[in-house]
């Protein structure tokens, strides 16, 4: 039904909750589009009319930032970092925290599901 | 947090002389620097600067996508490249094995 920016559609929730399933929008963004669009932020999806839906989706194109325009925006930015060989660039390639986290333990979103824990290892000696 | 506009990008100025000097001059030196903490200028463009890591001088050669950079995060201070992985282990033990 409702369908703001490209692919998303979800339905049953609060207008406020439901934009926040596009890419680029969380709550707060979320509530002042809705702001701008003259819209309550309770209203479920479904009973939004149709002229609510394309107040919210001109409000939304004309501030952009959203879904593949932004994903694009982002993976240009990180390739400029990588190219121009900076500290934060060669974070990226190594897919390690760019902010100076600590990697000695956590770092788990960058670094992805562990592997190479001591059953492995030992595993992995005695191969060799 | 960002810093101040007003007081527009930190430079150190020993380091900023000697680019003016060069630019005037038009001439394109490799000059090092221990100033790691140097924004990176407009008017660095094309040259190089060496920075220092610590333990050498890494020749940075500044592009137009350097600007508002730092020097320092150019020149890497650390070396650690990451545990090794099994088969790397493997190819690295051949020529020089490593001491167990």
């Amino acid at each position: 039904m409702a369908r703001i920016a490209g692919v998303d559609l979800p339905r049953q929730k609060r207008a406020e909750i439901a934009l926040t399933y596009i890419y680029g929008i969380g709550r707060a963004r979320a509530l002042a589009i809705l702001a701008q669009a003259n819209v309550e932020p309770g209203k479920k999806v479904e009973e939004l009319s149709e002229e609510e839906v394309n107040r919210i989706r001109q409000v939304i194109e004309s501030q952009g930032g959203v879904e593949g325009d932004l994903r694009k925006e982002i993976a240009v930015n990180v390739k400029r970092l990588i190219e121009i060989g900076s500290y934060r660039g060669l974070r990226h390639r190594r897919s390690l925290p760019v902010r100076g986290q600590r990697t000695h333990t956590n770092a788990r979103t960058r670094k992805g599901p562990r592997k190479g824990t001591i059953a492995n290892k030992k595993k992995a000696t005695a191969k060799t | 947090m960002a810093r101040s506009v007003k007081k527009g990008p930190f430079v150190d100025a020993h380091l900023l002389r000697r680019i003016a000097e060069m630019n005037q001059r038009n001439e394109k030196k490799v000059y090092k620097t221990w100033s790691r903490r140097s924004t990176v200028l407009p008017e660095f463009v094309g040259h190089t600067i060496a920075v220092h890591n610590g333990r050498k001088f890494i020749p940075v050669y500044v592009t137009e996508n350097m600007v508002g950079h730092k020097l320092g995060e150019f020149s890497p201070t650390r070396t650690f490249k990451g545990h090794q992985v099994k088969a790397a282990a493997e190819k690295t033990t051949a020529p020089a094995p490593a001491p167990r």
